[in-house]
């Protein structure tokens, strides 16, 4: 593996509720290099709590503790707010699940994009305007003049995610946390934003960490898998191997997901075993 | 070979009028055969749920003819209709009522239809979705998703009707809940006898629940197949081609290769 870009260890994550302290992420370590790291489980296993804590983004009421959080070696528990900041779209980004929700709805995409550049790079508002109609141009937008000055309303789902995408990559970071970043995509368009992570990550040396649900897509897109459960990470392992999966929780999954290339008389249903939560 | 217990010929769906006017569904024709699996696949956008919208009723401004079981269907339909057609809406969240217990809610279709025997009926029909009848009077907010979705498979079956129209009805849940959704589903065709009509965005489910599928693009069925050319690759479109490659993951080339053909 690579030099490591961001490093995890023992990182928990706890809420208060009526019954007791709940733990959403418990003791999750890991390591992510300049490839493509894929985080996949079911709702609730701790995978997007993971993902906001690298950012310090956690909810509010969350109680968020780990041995270690470091960027390039920079600790990332003990940085200052400010330097957060300087951190957080500049050197690790974040690609939210929907375009619907992220993007301001009263302003013009192309200035979204041009702003998340200005904010890291002062400079000029026109080479904040060149840099942004480039990086449409990037994720495949094909007359970024004209989407330029669109509102979010005005465009599709799979351009608004693109224009996030932009968003997020225009001030140059060197990690990219995606938060299932394709589920609100049509599967024909979906290819085509992956093509364009794909590239970025051999292009440009770009650490990802693909945080998703779908274990077939992890599974052809990602170097290396990580299985999330109930705020456990139960496997590691190489993308390709994931079909020999040796958790049974992994197992359960691969054999619950329906097919086309692989036709069965009855869907496998899940045997929830208490001791995965142990394991 | 009986008639079709859904007959479709030149459906066509519009929006808007005028410059503004949309064609959400477009000259779409097929037959469902009793006891099929009928699929209907495609992209956001591409009428599948417009056209499941027309045909139960709820969407009354559409051109063309539907037959259900020869019998040729107006826009407004008659209370029998409603107790032969029935559907399961995608989004468990939204479409239980969230001040109604499951009591409430699943006595309603039987009020509405003089059925009586209500509390027999209700019990049967939490017993025929596995939930058990210590469901019965919680509200929906105390339920998983699945756990809704069984209630609005329930709500659906209570009216023992012969025609059950699928829309998305697994793609707000977890891959391991939707398995237990899909089981629930076989196994409530094959005990009853019914016909299903499924429209959803992914093609896993549909192969694994249907043996005949539409691909539907921009308000037009694109083509016919079944699900074992699908699986062979005998598809006439390529736009059907692309559609079974993506679905079955991700392949560096497959953009390349898409590059030269427009998305919408």
């Amino acid at each position: 593996m690579s030099e490591p870009l961001l490093e995890v260890e023992d990182l928990r994550v706890a809420f208060e509720s009526a019954h007791g302290q709940v733990e959403a992420v418990r003791g999750v370590s890991f390591a992510v290099g300049r490839e493509k790291v894929g985080i996949v489980g079911e709702s609730g296993s701790g995978k997007t709590m993971t993902g906001r804590c690298v950012l310090r983004i956690p909810p509010p009421t969350a109680h968020v503790s780990a041995k270690r959080i470091a960027f390039r070696g920079e600790d990332l528990l003990t940085a200052s707010e400010a330097r957060m900041r300087a951190i957080r779209g500049r050197r690790i980004s974040m690609i939210l699940q929907d375009p619907k929700f992220s993007l301001n709805p009263v302003m013009r995409v192309g200035e979204q994009v041009a702003e998340s550049f200005r904010i890291h790079h002062p400079g000029s508002r026109r080479e904040a305007r060149d840099r942004a109609l480039d990086m449409l141009g990037q994720v495949r937008i094909r007359d970024p003049k004209r989407v330029y000055g669109l509102y979010p309303h005005e465009v599709s789902g799979g351009m608004g995610q693109r224009i996030m995408i932009a968003m997020m990559l225009v001030p140059a970071p060197e990690l990219l946390i995606a938060d299932e970043p394709t589920s609100a995509l049509d599967v024909t368009v979906r290819t085509q934003v992956l093509a364009i992570l794909d590239d970025l990550v051999a292009g440009r040396g770009l650490g990802l960490v693909f945080v998703s649900h779908d274990l077939n897509l992890v599974a052809t897109f990602c170097d290396r898998v990580l299985v999330m459960y109930a705020g456990r990470i139960v496997e590691e392992c190489a993308a390709g191997d994931l079909g020999h999966a040796r958790h049974p929780y992994t197992r359960a999954l691969l054999a619950a997901t329906p097919r086309l290339d692989r036709p069965r008389e009855r869907l496998a249903v899940m045997e929830r075993d208490a001791a995965w939560l142990e394991a | 070979m009986s008639a079709p217990a859904l007959s479709l010929r030149n459906v066509r769906v519009a929006f808007g009028e005028d410059e503004a006017r949309v064609s959400a569904v477009d000259d779409v024709s097929f037959d469902v055969m009793p006891g099929e699996s009928h699929g209907l696949v495609g992209e956001s956008g591409c009428g599948k749920s417009t056209l499941l919208r027309a045909i139960c009723g709820l969407n009354r401004e559409w051109q063309g003819e539907i037959r259900l079981e020869g019998e040729l269907l107006g826009p407004r339909r008659p209370l029998a209709f409603h107790r032969h057609v029935q559907m399961v809406f995608q989004d468990p969240y939204g479409s239980l009522h969230p001040r109604h217990t499951i009591d409430a809610i699943l006595a309603e279709p039987i009020a509405i239809h003089r059925l009586g025997d209500t509390n027999r009926r209700i019990n049967e029909a939490l017993d025929q979705v596995g939930l058990g009848r210590a469901f019965r009077f919680r509200f929906p907010h105390q339920l998983s998703g699945g756990q809704r979705q069984r209630v609005a498979i329930a709500r659906a079956m209570i009216l023992e009707p012969r025609l059950l129209l699928l829309d998305e009805p697994t793609s707000a849940l977890d891959v391991s809940i939707q398995a237990e959704v899909l089981n629930l589903l076989s196994d409530l065709k094959r005990s009853r006898g019914l016909t299903y009509l499924l429209v959803s965005h992914d093609l896993g489910v549909v192969a694994h629940m249907c043996e005949r599928v539409g691909v539907m693009r921009a308000g037009r069925l694109l083509e016919e197949t079944t699900v074992q050319a699908m699986r062979e690759g005998r598809v006439e479109h390529d736009y059907t081609r692309r559609f079974i490659e993506a679905s079955q993951g991700y392949d560096r080339t497959m953009a390349h290769r898409w590059e030269s053909i427009a998305t919408p």
